[in-house]
């Protein structure tokens, strides 16, 4: 890079991204394609919002607008380039010569059931999603998936009855579908995912007994007369109970804090 | 007369000559021709091409997995899963044109050339444990036990991947030797098991398997051993349909070879999952005197 433009980059302002994205004299613009029609927007911007600037305005397809709702995978291609790319609108940002289309939903049959009559057996996930089986190993979805998650090694640990590392695996999942645009078995993974999860959930993922034993404490009264007392307390003495309690230090080590004060325990 | 006509690709291009004279000649002997509307390549292109690579993506897939984990050879125990690998692995090292096309498709992998050497469990007793080392492991001999060593197709099928030469079961015979079982050679011994006729062609999948099993019966043994699911399946698990149907008149419980091993090893019968086998596999075990205490 030249030294002029190293200037203009380190000069591009700031672009304003509000509900509509305002651009500021002299800000650098790249051209995408969007639909395959030619738009100018800042570089700087998403493609959530670069297409906002574009003119376009999201009623569906665009939920959290922070990576975690899955409502706004994009499918693109750099000019030139055979291959596929995918993303998220709302967190990849443009780059010049990008052909962008949204893919807001993806058809993928869901199949219906009572989380607790089914078991633990994945013979009851293969029953429910028989065409699990129709899987060839291609790893378009995995190639697709815009989190990253190994979707082909989920849909692996299915067919091999792991429901415990089909639910970790597919732990990042937002549900957005784009490994099922891509499946040649047309198989609904994210779908299947979900409902590893539920599984394993329900029926492995072991209880956390402290709550039990906490919940039952709680029911059994213990807590009764302590609540009876804050709830009797003014406001001033409320304020100063709160502002003298005893508090685990921010960085304290797990585990070695113990409050003073035990009966609360 | 009006008949439908499919002409294809190559009547359209190269081959012009043959439709332009088919269609002369009808209209000479005065039948109406008509094409059909919005048609596609036959399927010729398709269907002909030896490409059908998809099928190796998946193989060759875990093979770069165990590359990738810096082995030179990758054990697997099921027949048809040794076979599948293997035979994956050889279009990799030796057809550089296959290979190619495969690396390119899986281009989120490193690239493959057969590195890893797929051994299926038998050969690798054999080669990197040997039967003297086993027969000296051993701690409760199968003695007694008539075993027919049972092959299948894919241990041996094609010869390229065969774990031994067609029509030799040296490696079951010289494991069960070592573990002090009385081997039984049959003449089904490479026949098919039925395989995924059992689907949709019950009644020619049953009479297969009871030729076997009564082959092996014939031959005096009291048990089978396999290495691979879907004859366990067949031979195994359809025994009580099979006498049921009359088709048998003795039961001969079917054992994998691992399960065999690992009793006569003194490993504990929990540890062999008898409760996946039919229950006159544990019984015969049990009759012989073959467990170690619980
Ligand atoms: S697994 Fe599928 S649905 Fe889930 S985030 Fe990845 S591509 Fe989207
Ligand atoms: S895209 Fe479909 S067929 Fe390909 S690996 Fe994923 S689940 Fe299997
Ligand atoms: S809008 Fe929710 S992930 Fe993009």
């Amino acid at each position: 890079m030249c030294d002029a433009e190293k200037k203009t980059t380190q000069k591009t302002p700031r672009v304003a991204t509000g509900d509509r994205a305002i651009l500021p004299e002299g800000a650098k613009t790249i051209p995408v394609y969007i639909m395959g029609k030619r738009y100018d927007v800042p570089e700087t911007l998403t493609i959530m919002k670069a297409m906002e600037f574009a003119g376009f305005k999201f009623l569906r397809g665009a939920g959290c607008r922070g990576g975690i709702c899955g409502a706004c995978p994009t499918v693109y291609r750099m000019a030139g380039d055979y291959k596929l790319h995918f993303g998220l609108a709302c967190q990849t940002v443009v780059e010049a010569d990008m052909y962008l289309a949204q893919i807001p939903f993806f058809p993928a049959n869901r199949a219906s059931y009572k989380i607790d009559e089914i078991g633990a057996a994945a013979e009851a996930i293969h029953a429910l999603y028989p065409e699990l089986f129709r899987c060839v190993a291609c790893n378009l979805c995995t190639k697709a998936c815009p989190m990253d998650v190994d979707v082909l090694g989920y849909i692996s640990a299915l067919k091999q009855g792991n429901i415990k590392k089909a639910a970790e695996l597919s732990f990042d999942c937002i549900q957005c579908g784009l490994c099922a645009s891509r499946c040649m078995g047309e198989i609904p993974q994210y779908h299947i995912a979900q409902l590893a999860r539920r599984v394993y959930g329900r029926y492995i993922q072991p209880r956390a007994e402290h709550l039990q034993t906490r919940v039952k404490e709680i029911e059994s009264g213990k807590y009764d007369a302590m609540l009876q007392e804050l709830s009797a307390m003014g406001r001033e003495e409320l304020e100063k109970c709160y502002v003298e309690r005893e508090r685990e230090p921010d960085l304290s080590t797990l585990g070695t804090w113990q409050p003073k004060e035990t009966q609360y325990l | 007369m009006k008949i439908s006509y499919y002409p294809g690709c190559t009547l359209k291009t190269k081959a012009g000559n043959l439709e332009t004279a088919a269609l002369a000649s009808l209209l000479a002997l005065g039948i109406e021709v008509e094409e059909i509307d919005r048609w596609n390549c036959c399927g010729a292109v398709f269907s002909l091409t030896a490409d059908d690579l998809i099928h190796q993506v998946g193989p060759v897939r875990n093979l770069i997995r165990a590359k990738e984990q810096g082995a030179n050879k990758l054990v697997t125990l099921c027949s048809m899963c040794y076979n599948t690998l293997a035979r994956a692995n050889l279009i990799m090292k030796n057809d550089p044109v296959k290979r190619d096309t495969i690396n390119r498709f899986m281009d989120d992998e490193i690239d493959y050339a057969g590195e890893v050497e797929v051994v299926h469990l038998l050969t690798f007793l054999d080669q990197e444990v040997g039967w003297e080392r086993i027969r000296e492991m051993v701690k409760v001999p199968l003695e007694g036990l008539r075993i027919a060593p049972y092959y299948g197709c894919t241990l041996q099928r094609p010869a390229d991947v065969g774990i031994e030469p067609f029509g030799s079961f040296s490696l079951m015979t010289r494991l069960f030797e070592s573990l002090g079982a009385t081997v039984m050679p049959f003449a089904a011994a490479d026949k098919c098991c039925g395989s995924y006729q059992i689907l949709n062609g019950e009644d020619g999948a049953q009479s297969t398997a009871a030729t076997i099993l009564k082959s092996a019966a014939e031959a005096g043994a009291e048990a089978l051993a396999t290495s691979c699911p879907l004859c366990e399946y067949n031979l195994g698990k359809q025994q009580g349909k099979l006498l049921e149907n009359g088709l048998i008149g003795t039961t001969v419980p079917t054992y994998y070879f691992t399960q065999l091993l690992a009793i006569a090893l003194g490993v504990a019968p929990e540890s062999c999952r008898f409760d996946l086998n039919d229950g006159a596999a544990l019984d015969l075990l049990k009759n012989k005197n073959c467990l170690v205490a619980a």
